[in-house]
Order: structure tokens, then C-alpha cells, then sequence
């Protein structure tokens, strides 16, 4: 039995707190009237305000701005921009976090529905990672349903007044409409959670059952889970992300999406793993499992990459105005952290975990996922602000405010579901070979 | 020169690593292991150095992508400039993205076919070679472990007798 110790349970509550201030700071700085924004960008750029206030050409207020002086909704414009910014780093990180939890609910299905040898001894600690879908799904839902009510303006789509003047999206209402958003979010979020917990009810009874039924209903349920995952999944991107810019598309955003989650996950099974151990628990987890562990990270990471460049290169190639504006604010505005984020997610990967020794080394494997996870938060980042907060992004106090709450909350959620059950599996049938894991 | 082998016939991997773990804690040298399969671990537990292939597969790769490099610049921006898809640019960085699948193919290709043909050289294979292993069940389902004997004959066929091996032979063989 794993103690959640007191030291870690005070770090969490702690990076909560401060997170808590951080992300409350943010609010209460972000500008209420056109005047504190233009006073809080001028101070901002040193007398730069020409350039600051110059405008993305895909960003929302130009669909939003009415007929009228024009400077004038430029300014308002910066407001809405400004206003945004806590929101939009609030909505970042609790996605961020939440997609950690889908993307190891996503590897325990398939370790499931593939009946894997090897993996069943971290089978609990993918599961006590997954418990946090359900905080982290709730307040997901939580910032989406304040965004339905208007409290913010990261769906520029769910204003009316844009869309009354935007033929594009009353195109898209039937299917873009606040009602059915929802509806799409609570069903994708209840069948994730729905799944998680059953598929955890079984893996518990399965260790005081004295046949294997549980074991191959979980193996059922986890190939049915694995269907409505990938249609989920790819619809939730479409909505929780892609939507942010609605006149845009892309075809194989959903497998971006989870490219980067399953990922994310990984390495957060991988970090767990290696924590627990360093802790003297799970004394049957070897080099190996860690090894395998951070193959995946390796792998997955050229995979996303592989979409990454697929997305950009046909839009690059292509040029059609209505595409490129994607590419041309992240570009222009992005610059840094949008080719960052491929040096950290594919070059950093690539160079740090090739050598098949080093994927052995534990504190090797963590500090290549510290730099995965950045690099995936950084890819989120970049999917949300250009389209909400334009070019007005920093990385300051709401953004590192919001990582730190949501760190705190999923290392307390998780660790506290480590600490409820025995860390290893006793019943499963394929523990013993996992057990004898070696390469 | 000619010496004299034992050769022990297995028909299982997980019995062969068994044994070959057993002979080497008996400090007897194994000559070579023939397998129908690459069996994971078995150059460990046979004290072979470690293999340095995936180094030539690494630099291999670098090869291949600066050949892909170099000679997308020489034909599509130098030699002859080409307008696909209204880029009429002389730039070699502003057509780069265009080029990332082949530098990615021509990556895969060289560390692929040249570490392949490095393996055959080091291990001196060519076409139309005489087969090497002794038995030709090793290209089927059986394993053979080979130890040269000096003077030993009866202690190691009682240590081999002991590791499960199927069947023990001694031939002669003319080798190195």
C-alpha cells in the first residue's frame, strides 16, 4: 500500500495555493474599459502601441467589428483580447491537465483490448492517473459552460451578434450552436468518465474474484471504449479547441490532438512509475517497463511531429487564404514558441531518447519528460491564444498561476487515488509475465 | 586447423538461455550459438560486446540527410528552378518544407539499406556463401550451442546433458 506522503500532500496544496493567487491575479489585472487596456499596452511595449494594436487579420473582432471608426474597434478589440487572457490561460492549463488523464485512460484501454503482457504492473498507477479525468473533466465542462453564459470570449461562435453577421458560422449553427456543444460535452465527458470507472470496479473485483470474468469484461469493455474514444476525442477537438477559430479547419486535427495527449500521458505514467519506485514501492517494475515506457514517448513524439508537418506542410503548399491564416498568426506572432514547441516535442525527443541505454536511465527518462510536457503545453498554448487573445500573449503570472493550480490539484488527485488500493495487481492473469518483463 | 566441437541441440529459446547462462557460470567459452531467430538477451548472457550497428545506422542517417539536402538544392533550386504550386522562389529556405519528405525518405533509406549491408559485411555474408551452421535444423526449430573442446569431451557432455539439450553431438570442424 502506497502512503501519500505528507511531504507531497503539502507540495500540492501549496502549488495550488499559489496557483489559486496567481490565476485569481490574473483576473483582477486584466483591464475592465478600452482606456486601462490601451494605458496597460502602452505601458506594456515602452510607446509601442502602433505595433501592439496591430491587428491579426483572422483574429475574432474582425468578425465581431460592426461598421464604424475603426481604430475604435481596434481598441475594443485589445479589450476583448486583454479580457480574454486570464480565461484563456485558465482554459489552457485545466485542458492541459485533463488531456494527461484522457490520454493514459487512452494507453490503459488499448493495453486492455491488446491483452499486453507487459504492462499489467502499472495497470494501478495508469488508473490512479485517470481518476483526475473526473476533477479535471468537471472543471473543463465548468469553464465551457461559463463560456456558453458569455463570461468570456474564447467561442467567438457562441456570440449571436457575430454570428447575425457572419454567413460562415449561421452556416455552421446547426451543428455550432451552444445547445448541442454542450450536450457533445457532457456525453463525450460522461462515457470517458463512465468508462474509467467501471473499467476500475472490474480491475479491483478481478483481485479478489476467484475466475476471470471481470478481467475479459474489462477487455470488452475496453475495445468498446476504444471505438467511442476515437470518435469522442476527435469531435471534442473539433469543439474545444478547433472552434476557437471557427472559420477554420483541419482534417486531421483530432489525431493532433490525441497525438500530443497520448504522449503527454505516457510520460506522465512514465514520471509516476519512476516517482513511486524511488520511493521503494512497486519492487517488480524493472528497467524494462521504463525502457518501453520510453519508447512510446519516443515513438509517439515523431508521431506527432509526422502530424504536425503533415497539417502545416499541405496548408503551407496550398495557400488558400482561408487556411494559411493559421499558420500565418502563429507565424507572425508565435514565432517563438510555435517553433519551440517542434524543438522541444520532436527535436529534443529525438536526440535525448534515440539511444537505447539512455530510455534505461531514470532521471534521463524525467528530464526528456519535463521537456515533453512544456513542449505539449506549449502546443496547447498555441492552439488556444492566437485565436483568443491574439497577439497579446505572454507567459506571466494568469498562465504559470493556472499550471501551478492545476499541477497541484493533479498530483493531489492522483496520488490520493495511488494511496486507496494495493499498487500492484494480484489477480491478473498475465501479472506473472509482466512480472518477468525483461529485453 | 582442425578441432574438435560439442554441439548441443535445443528446441526451445527460453531452455537455451537457461543453458547458456549455466555454461557460462561454468567459465566454459561458447564458440557460437545457432538460432532460427534472433533470440533478445542472448548476446548478453553469451558475454558478446556490445553490438555498435546502431552507430553506423545513426551516422548512416546523417548521410542520407545531407544528400537529400544537397541534392534538392542542386535540382531544384540551382540546376534548373522549378515553379510548383505558384512558389517560383530561388530561396532554398523558403521551399525547405517542401523537401522535409524527402530528407525524411532519403534519412530511412541509408541508415535502412547501408547498416544491412554493413551487418552482411561484418558478418561476412555474401550471395551464394557456403552455409556455416552445422545443422540445418538451426534454419528451422532447433537451437545449437557450440563449445570447442580441449581435453574435456565427458565434463562438458555431462553439463550440457544437464541443461536440457535434446540431443549432443561432437564433430570435427575445420574453422578458423
Amino acid at each position: 500500500m502506497y502512503t501519500f506522503s505528507n511531504r507531497l500532500k503539502l507540495g500540492s496544496i501549496i502549488l495550488m495555493a499559489v496557483g489559486l493567487l496567481g490565476i485569481i491575479g490574473g483576473f483582477v489585472m486584466a483591464p475592465g474599459t478600452v482606456e486601462e487596456a490601451k494605458a496597460m499596452v502602452a505601458a506594456h511595449d515602452d510607446g509601442h502601441e502602433a505595433a501592439a494594436s496591430h491587428d491579426s487579420e483572422n483574429s475574432h473582432a474582425a468578425a465581431a467589428s460592426h461598421e464604424g471608426d475603426h481604430s475604435a474597434s481596434h481598441d475594443e478589440h485589445l479589450l476583448d483580447q486583454l479580457k480574454n487572457r486570464p480565461w484563456a490561460a485558465l482554459y489552457v492549463a485545466a485542458f492541459f491537465f485533463m488531456m494527461i488523464a484522457l490520454g493514459v485512460l487512452a494507453f490503459y484501454a488499448i493495453q486492455r483490448a491488446a491483452q499486453a503482457g507487459w504492462s499489467p504492473l502499472l495497470f494501478r498507477v495508469m488508473e490512479g492517473i485517470t481518476a483526475y479525468l473526473v476533477p479535471g473533466g468537471i472543471i473543463v465542462f465548468v469553464i465551457l459552460v461559463l463560456s456558453v453564459l458569455h463570461m468570456n470570449h474564447l467561442f467567438i461562435w457562441m456570440d449571436a451578434d457575430v454570428v447575425a453577421h457572419d454567413e460562415l458560422l449561421q452556416g455552421k449553427s446547426g451543428y455550432l450552436n451552444p445547445t448541442f456543444f454542450l450536450i457533445r460535452a457532457a456525453i463525450f465527458l460522461g462515457g470517458w468518465i463512465a468508462y474509467r470507472e467501471y473499467s476500475r470496479k472490474l480491475s479491483l473485483k478481478q483481485d479478489e474474484s476467484n475466475d476471470n470474468s471481470n478481467f475479459k469484461m474489462n477487455f470488452r469493455i475496453s475495445a468498446a471504449f476504444l471505438v467511442f474514444y476515437l470518435i469522442s476525442e476527435s469531435i471534442m477537438s473539433w469543439d474545444w479547441i478547433m472552434s476557437v477559430e471557427p472559420h477554420w479547419f483541419s482534417t486531421l486535427f483530432g489525431w493532433y490532438i490525441f497525438a500530443s495527449m497520448f504522449v503527454s500521458g505516457i510520460t506522465v505514467i512514465a514520471m509516476v512509475t519512476i516517482y513511486l519506485k524511488s520511493k521503494g514501492y512497486l519492487p517488480d517494475v524493472n528497467d524494462s517497463h521504463i525502457h518501453d515506457l520510453a519508447k512510446f514517448m519516443f515513438g509517439i513524439s515523431i508521431f506527432w511531429t509526422y502530424l504536425w508537418f503533415s497539417q502545416f506542410m499541405l496548408i503551407w503548399y496550398s495557400n488558400i487564404p482561408e487556411e494559411v491564416t493559421y499558420y500565418v498568426t502563429r507565424i507572425e506572432d508565435y514565432k517563438l514558441p510555435f517553433f519551440g514547441m517542434v524543438a522541444m516535442n520532436f527535436l529534443f525527443p529525438l536526440l535525448l531518447l534515440m539511444n537505447s541505454d539512455y530510455k534505461r536511465i531514470n532521471w534521463f527518462v524525467v528530464m526528456a519528460g519535463i521537456v515533453i510536457l512544456a513542449g505539449h503545453y506549449m502546443d496547447i498554448f498555441n492552439a488556444i491564444m492566437p485565436s483568443t487573445v491574439g497577439d497579446q500573449w505572454f507567459i506571466g503570472i494568469p498562465e504559470i498561476g493556472a499550471i501551478l493550480f492545476f499541477a497541484g490539484l493533479f498530483i493531489f488527485w492522483v496520488f490520493r487515488a495511488l494511496s486507496t488500493v494495493p499498487l500492484q495487481p494480484k489477480r491478473n492473469p498475465f501479472i506473472e509475465e509482466s512480472r518477468h518483463f525483461h529485453y | 586447423m582442425a578441432s574438435k566441437v560439442i554441439q548441443a541441440f535445443y528446441n526451445d529459446d527460453d531452455v537455451l538461455m537457461h543453458a547458456v547462462k549455466k555454461v557460462k557460470a561454468a567459465k566454459h567459452h561458447i564458440e557460437e550459438v545457432y538460432c532460427p531467430f534472433p533470440v533478445h538477451g542472448l548476446d548478453k548472457a553469451m558475454g558478446l560486446a556490445p553490438t555498435r550497428i546502431a552507430i553506423t545506422s545513426f551516422l548512416y542517417g546523417c548521410v542520407g540527410l545531407t544528400v537529400a539536402i544537397v541534392m534538392m538544392n542542386f535540382i531544384m533550386i540551382k540546376d534548373w528552378p522549378q515553379d510548383i504550386g505558384g512558389k517560383p522562389s530561388f530561396s532554398y529556405i523558403e521551399n525547405m518544407p517542401a523537401f522535409v519528405p524527402i530528407m525524411f525518405e532519403l534519412t530511412v533509406f541509408f541508415a535502412a539499406h547501408l547498416m544491412v549491408i554493413t551487418f552482411y559485411l561484418r558478418s561476412r555474408l555474401w550471395p551464394f556463401k557456403k552455409a556455416e551452421n552445422p545443422d540445418v535444423r538451426t534454419t528451422d526449430d532447433h537451437f545449437v550451442m557450440e563449445i570447442e573442446i580441449h581435453g574435456n569431451e565427458q565434463e562438458l557432455k555431462d553439463l550440457l546433458a544437464g541443461t536440457g539439450a535434446v540431443e549432443i553431438n561432437i564433430s570435427e570442424k575445420n574453422s578458423h
